[in-house]
């Protein structure tokens, strides 16, 4: 595929967008049913969903990056987690807490803003990231 | 200049400048370390509410600075070696990152002992602690990466890219006292507002702050000669070094001994 005459980011931003849609979607939309069994109010539902629309899709980018650094490395999968679980962080953080802050009558909108924040600029800068690591493990 | 500066991004030039250097920034950090631990300990007046017990931020701020500073400093080479395809920047991101671990630990330690008694516990999971533990696993990361690729050619340019995507996490950090408002106190020095510290209490601080800075070139440009010597171990003029000479020699004459 990094043979294809099409740009290599825009190639990894489909796989990205595949990934997500396997794995990232199916939660987004199992969540609110099992929010239900939690007796989480209509609202808390809605920023649930809203706040795992807008996470998961970052997981799934910054996954990428890493998983083009560690690609065939010796020890890849260790490593992987070690790469990919810190920058996970803010994503749940801010995602944990948009439930939260909407329960407690906080409001979700400051979390909500933090995470669509977060998606834009992994969206913009990973799959361009990917495609650089993605070529450094090709060349050698 | 810029020819001063392309003349010393070849290993082979910058071995013997560091050789030279980091000899400077470690007498300057042993003499900066002394004066500002005597400030903090023995100058400085005692806490009107922490009592002696604060006087531990003479080392847990700079190493706090430290541990950002210097992934900053990695982010700057790692940007450089992937723009300009230079070897020593790889050298010098590698060079860095134990340095910058060991001050992230520190701060996190140092942090730790000064919660127990303040606040009553080790740790919390607020945003500038975690986010400094996050920016220890990247640390760890970087090390780890780095060191699980065999072509060294290679394993700069990934460990670049990690340096520049884990580089969004400094401001981060830094703003997190301001931006949430949790237990860690917020900062205490400003460049705008000033300090809201005694003089000599920020003197010490400061003078503690330029210390680790010296420590931590000192630091860097001592390993990087190491993984200089390494990874020029095959050219001639590293063979042609004296102390590289006086090594073999002595290698050899072991060898015929035994």
């Amino acid at each position: 595929m990094a043979l294809s005459p099409n740009s290599l980011s825009l190639l990894v931003a489909a796989k990205i967008l595949a990934h997500w849609v396997l794995s990232g979607l199916p939660l987004v939309l199992l969540a609110p049913i099992l929010g239900l069994q939690f007796d989480l109010s209509a609202n808390a539902l809605w920023v649930l969903t809203l706040s795992l629309l807008l996470g998961t899709p970052v997981l799934s980018l910054i996954g990428a990056v890493g998983a083009a650094l560690t690609l065939g490395v010796r020890g890849g999968d260790v490593l992987l987690s070690l790469l990919v679980l810190p920058l996970y962080v803010p994503a749940l953080v801010f995602g944990a807490g948009a439930v939260q802050a909407e329960i407690s009558g906080l409001g979700a909108s400051a979390h909500l803003s933090v995470l669509a924040a977060l998606v834009l600029v992994a969206a913009v800068f990973s799959p361009w990231a990917s495609a650089a690591s993605l070529r450094i493990a090709l060349e050698s | 200049m810029i020819q001063k500066l392309f003349f010393y991004a070849s290993p082979q030039n910058f071995y013997p400048l560091a050789g030279k250097l980091w000899p400077v920034f470690a007498c300057l950090a042993t003499g900066l370390t002394v004066w500002g631990l005597w400030l903090g300990m023995f100058v400085a007046p005692a806490d009107f509410q922490q009592g002696q017990g604060y006087r531990i931020i003479f080392v847990h701020v700079p190493v706090s600075w430290m541990s950002m500073v210097i992934y900053l400093a990695m982010a700057f080479w790692a940007l450089l070696g992937l723009t300009f395809n230079t070897r020593l920047s790889g050298m010098m991101t590698k060079a860095l990152a134990p340095t910058g671990a060991i001050c992230a630990f520190l701060s996190l330690w140092t942090g730790a002992l000064w919660g127990k008694p303040m606040w009553g516990t080790w740790w919390v999971w607020d945003a500038r602690l975690t986010s400094e533990l996050i920016l220890f696993f990247l640390y760890l990361g970087h090390i780890a990466l780095t060191n699980a690729i065999d072509d060294p050619r290679r394993a700069d340019k990934a460990g670049g890219i990690l340096a520049l995507v884990g580089a969004l996490n400094v401001p981060v950090i830094y703003f997190s006292v301001k931006w949430w408002n949790t237990l860690h106190q917020g900062a205490s020095v400003s460049l705008t507002k000033g300090s809201s510290m005694a003089q000599v209490m920020l003197e010490a601080m400061l003078i503690m702050g330029v210390a680790f800075w010296m420590y931590a070139v000192a630091m860097a440009l001592y390993r990087v000669r190491s993984i200089i010597l390494v990874r020029e171990r095959h050219t001639q003029w590293v063979a042609e070094l004296p102390e590289v000479k006086a090594q073999m020699m002595k290698n050899t004459a072991g060898g015929a001994n035994a």
